[in-house]
This record gives C-alpha cells, structure tokens and sequence, in this order.
C-alpha cells in the first residue's frame, strides 16, 4: 500500500539547495496531515554527510544513493536512482523542488511510473487523505486546483513559496543504501559546469528582486539596478525590452517569457507594466514602482509608487540601504 | 538529416485571460492563438540545422481548428512539411497524454533530433519534452541555449540555476529550447507564399495505433477541479517629495510593513 511522502533532496556540490530544504518542509507537514512517515532521497558521490540533515527536517527514513558515476547530474542516472527509491519506498505522495534539476528529473520519472506531475506548485491541501495542489497557468494570469488521477501524487514545488521549518537537530533518520546498481556511465554526460558571476543570488531564489526596463536608457546604467540590488542583498532583474535590446542576458528576464517569481519584495524600476511582464511578477508579495509617468500601468499593482526619474531616486535609495546596513 | 520540431498553439500573450463556463477551462472565444514563444527558437534552431548539415524539417502540432495557420506559418519559417494531430479524443490539457500522443507520431518519424520549446506559454507544466524523451527511450537536454550537433552526437548547454551545464549526448535526442538560442527570423513574403504549396497533413489518433482509452481523459495523469483568476491587486501608496524623501519614506516602509531590512 502506498505510504508517506518521499522528498527528491536536491543537492549541488554537496550542500542542499533552499529549495531542498522548503520541499523536506512542506512534505513533513504533508505527511503529519496524512498521518504518514516523511522519507528522502539524496543523490550523488560523497554526499553521505547530507542523511543527517534530512532528518533534521522531519524524515525518518532517507534513501542515500553515493556512487560516484551521479558525482554530475544525469537525467538518466539519477532517473533511475528515484525510480529505485519510489519502488522501495511507496509513498502515496513525491515531492521534488521545481529547479533546474526538478524540472528536467521530474517529468522523466512521472513518465515513467505513468503517473500524473503537477508542475511549480504553490498550494498543498490535504482533505480525507486526498491530496489536491494548486499551481500557476499563463505565467500566474490564472491558477488551476488539480488532483491525480493514481499513486503515487507527484508534484514539483516552486522555490520561494513554502516556509522552510526551523532544523531540528534532535532528530536522526535511518538511513537506507540505494542505487547501488547504477554502474554504466550516462547516456547524457555533464562535461562542465560554466558558473555565471560569483556570489550573483538567482532570480527565481531570491526574496528581493529589483528589476531595471528601458527606463535606464543603455547598458551602461543597469548597474545602477545590479547595485541596488546587491545593497538589499537581493536579485537583479529586468523587462524583456532590456534583454531585446541586448543590455542584460535573458537569463535575467522576468515576464511570461521569461521567469515567474514570486519574491517578498519587487522593485521595478523604468518599467511600464506591460501584462506579458505582470504575469511573471505580479505574486510578488509587495511591488514598488518607480517610474516617472504618473499613469504608467505598474502604478494601478504597485503597492509603494513612486513617481520619479529613476536615475536620482535609485541611487539615493542605495545610498540609504548601505548607511542602514552599516549602522 | 531528418529533424522533427514540435509546436504548440497557445494564446497571445497579452491575451486577457477569462474563465469559462465549466470553471476548470479558459474562454477560447475571441482569443488569438499564435506559437509558442519558446516553439519559435525550437524551430528556427531546426531550421538552421537543416542549412547547415541538409536534410529536413517537418512540424508537429497538437490540437483543434488553430493550428493550420499555426503551421502554415512554421512552413513559411523554413520547414519543409507540417502534421496536424488533431486534438479529437486527446486530453490535450494533461501533459502525460500530450506526450504520449507526440512520442507515438515521433516513432513512426524516426527523426535524429526532435526540438521543443523549454515550455508552453500557457499550461506552463515543462513536461511534455522529457515525457516523450522517456517514452522514446531517448536522451533529452532542456532549458538549451546553445547546441553543437556532430556525428550522431550533441553538445548542449542548459541554463541552470547561477550557471550553465554542458552536456553530451548521442543521437537521436529530444531537446528543449531556452530564449538565447538564437533570433528567429521572420518569414519573407515569398516564403510565406511558397509554404502554401508545402505538404500539411491532418492525422487522428488511429494513424498511430492509439485509442482514447490510451490518450482520452481516462488516461490521464491530473484532473483539472477548477481555475481561478488571481485575486486582484490593487494601487497602493504613493511616495511624494523630493529623491531623498522618497528614498527615505520608502526604506522606512520597508523596515516598518515589508520587514525585509
Ligand atoms: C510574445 C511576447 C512575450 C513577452 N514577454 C515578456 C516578458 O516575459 N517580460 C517582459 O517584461 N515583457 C515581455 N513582453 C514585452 C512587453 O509587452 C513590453 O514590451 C515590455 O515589458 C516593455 O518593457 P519596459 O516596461 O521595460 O519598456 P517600456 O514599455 O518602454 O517602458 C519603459 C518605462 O520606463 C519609464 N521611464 C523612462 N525613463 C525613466 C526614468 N528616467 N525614470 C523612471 N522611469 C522612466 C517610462 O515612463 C516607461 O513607463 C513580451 C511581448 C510579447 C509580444
């Protein structure tokens, strides 16, 4: 019979990513709503250190797969690893962050059980042991409830939208070998790893996000958003205008083409508020804007406006962060 | 070559989204419908690859009465043929079934590559790629914002979070193309007119040995209880007086309301 909630603990380098550490979380109290174990599974080579952590966070059993062809992510390899540890374990319910690495593991894996994957979720609800979750459509423009169909439920977890609970280092797990059987390489290979700038917080993590659009007129002004940005300790972002134009990598662009975030703060900056980049920002808990028409769309969401050239109120701002943050 | 792109008719983006009568489906009058942003890099990549090592590109698309036009336009793009799976007794909302579906009709291709976009603009689940990599027993590389194709080989690399992997993979593969990859091009008139004499062919699901108790809502993975618009939100304060006062006003609020400093 299927039984508890199994978490896919991803890890990077050795170390649980915070999206990890919301999806232990929310499966813990998944689990206690169900009256049913909580149990994870951690994938790589040399990360047997990460077991302990997991039950810190409510699992008691966790599935350790540490063997060194999934020292590198590998859809296949570490498809097969979760596969073994859903067979094992028989969860009623899988969790997994939705990352980089959730998003392409996933989908492969549902598929291959035949079950159901409901994708970026950002509400759980349990009623008579029935799971139903709710996630974003068109980009945030709508939000559909969804249910599955067969077991186990499987469901990735939009970073930033579930409480990560407080460790509690009281707690120990057993701990279970998987995976021993993964012995031939890969069919995809991870050859390298290209890190973007150091110390940069990605977008789709980050709880402040500042975001520039053409309002900073050129390239060379985006580091006046980067900057402030960085005083709040947050994430730099942008309109999609500014990536069109070459100004900043698309790797920055929020909208329905570009990322859907979900920050405690939004800070747009010389943006108009077109709906292609409300969809991908506006369940942000507060928005500013600051923009100097008055009648700029941003306004009618903005729960702070400010009607200015961004070009004198940016940096005063950052100016006052920094003496805050000293003090 | 025989290189395969797959295409999902989704609304404008700056469609207003309302729900329909059931409560679980949008209204589909009065929408446009056009490609899906991402299916564009995932075509014109096809499309490229077709000029640089020859072969062909055929198109693949999934759904009702607007996807013809759909395809037309992806035959005016530069791919040499266009299927039309229409969408009768397809769940075409469940990703599982959608991907079933395409990796039915991509088996009777037996194409070297198959191009996605990294998502539809839309349903927004980013499944149905890997879905029918797993179905076709293939590789698949997505989020991809560049690709080096070699013999029966590929070397890719994938937005990840703070960086970029590199990945290597054989042939044949399913990838899932990110913004970055490259620009599309738009379609000069005369292509627009020569894509009207170029094959479009309308297939149902018994051309691939499918029913819809394979396919059909029966089979799928999630059910669809209910759609909802967001609650709306509402202008808040504005923050008057000269930079400094508004810079200043405005920390204080986000010490005092925000609590995030
Ligand atoms: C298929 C499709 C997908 C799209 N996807 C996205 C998406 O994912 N994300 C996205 O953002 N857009 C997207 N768009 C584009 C969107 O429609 C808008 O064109 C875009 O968001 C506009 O960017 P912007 O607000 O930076 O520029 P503009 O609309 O040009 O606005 C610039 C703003 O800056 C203000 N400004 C100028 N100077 C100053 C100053 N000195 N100080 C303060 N304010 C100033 C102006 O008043 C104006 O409001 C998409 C469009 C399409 C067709």
């Amino acid at each position: 019979m299927a039984n508890g909630v199994l978490v896919f603990a991803e890890q990077r380098d050795g170390a649980f990513k915070k999206a990890t550490y919301e999806a232990l979380s929310e499966g813990a109290r998944l689990a206690e709503k169900l009256g049913q174990p909580l149990s994870a599974v951690v994938i790589g080579s040399t990360i047997g250190h990460l077991a302990g952590e997991a039950a810190h966070y409510g699992a008691s059993t966790v599935y350790v797969a540490d063997v060194a062809p999934l020292a590198k992510y590998s859809t296949d390899g570490y498809a097969k690893v979760l596969v073994e540890a859903i067979h094992t374990a028989q969860p009623a319910v899988v969790l997994a962050p939705a990352t980089a690495m959730g998003k392409d593991l996933a989908p492969r894996v549902a598929a291959r059980l035949d079950v159901g994957l409901a994708s970026d979720v950002v509400e759980t609800q349990v009623e008579n042991g029935v799971l139903t979750v709710v996630r974003p459509v068109y980009a945030g423009k709508a939000f559909a409830t969804v249910t599955f169909r067969r077991s186990p439920a499987f469901a990735t977890l939009r970073p930033n939208v579930f409480p990560a609970a407080a460790p509690d280092t009281s707690r120990t797990a057993e701990v279970r070998s998987i995976g021993a059987t993964i012995v031939d390489a890969p069919q995809a290979r991870v050859t390298d790893i290209l890190a973007a700038a150091k110390g940069k917080i990605e977008l789709t993590e980050a709880s402040i996000i500042v975001s520039g659009g053409r309002g900073i007129k050129g390239p060379e002004n985006y580091y006046l958003i980067q900057n402030l940005a960085d005083a709040l300790g947050g994430a730099a972002g942008a309109s999609r205008a500014v990536v069109d134009a070459g100004w900043v990598d698309h790797s920055h662009q929020v909208g329905q083409t570009g990322k859907t975030v979900s920050p405690t703060l939004y800070i747009a900056c010389g943006i108009s508020g077109a709906i292609q980049h409300l969809a991908g920002m506006s369940s942000s808990k507060f928005i500013v804007a600051i923009n100097k028409d008055p009648e700029a769309p941003i306004f009618k969401i903005a729960d702070y406006g400010i009607v200015g050239d961004l070009f004198e109120v940016v940096p005063k701002l950052t100016e006052q962060v920094k003496t805050l943050r000293q003090n | 070559m025989k290189i395969t792109v797959c295409i999902k008719a989704v609304p404008e983006t700056d469609t207003r989204i309302k729900i329909a009568a059931d409560g679980c489906s949008i209204e589909r009058t009065d929408v446009k419908f056009i490609i899906s942003p991402y299916d564009e890099f995932a075509l014109e990549e096809a499309v490229r690859l077709k000029e640089s090592k020859g072969g062909q590109v055929i198109a693949l698309s999934l759904g009702g009465d607007e996807v013809p036009n759909l395809l037309r336009e992806a035959l005016a793009r530069g791919a040499d043929e266009a299927i039309h799976i229409s969408s009768a007794g397809i769940a075409t909302d469940d990703p599982l079934c959608v991907g079933k579906t395409l990796a039915a009709a991509l088996k009777a291709l037996t194409p070297d590559i198959v191009f996605f976009g990294k998502h539809g603009v839309g349903g927004d689940n980013q499944q149905v790629h890997a879905i029918v990599a797993e179905k076709l027993g293939w590789p698949q590389v997505t989020v991809v914002t560049k690709l080096e194709v070699g013999d029966g080989r590929l070397r890719a690399e994938r937005e990840i979070e703070g960086g970029i992997e590199v990945v290597e993979t054989v042939l044949p593969a399913v990838i899932g193309a990110q913004k970055g990859l490259n620009e599309p091009r738009y379609p000069k008139l005369q292509s627009i007119m020569q894509a009207k004499k170029k094959p479009l062919v309308t297939k149902s699901l018994a051309d691939f040995g499918l029913s819809a108790a394979d396919v059909g809502p029966e089979a799928a993975g999630l059910t669809t209880l209910a759609l909802r618009l967001p609650p709306p939100r509402q202008a808040g304060r504005k923050i008057t007086g000269d930079p400094g006062q508004q810079a200043s006003e405005l920390l204080s609020a986000l010490q005092s309301e925000v609590k995030v400093i």
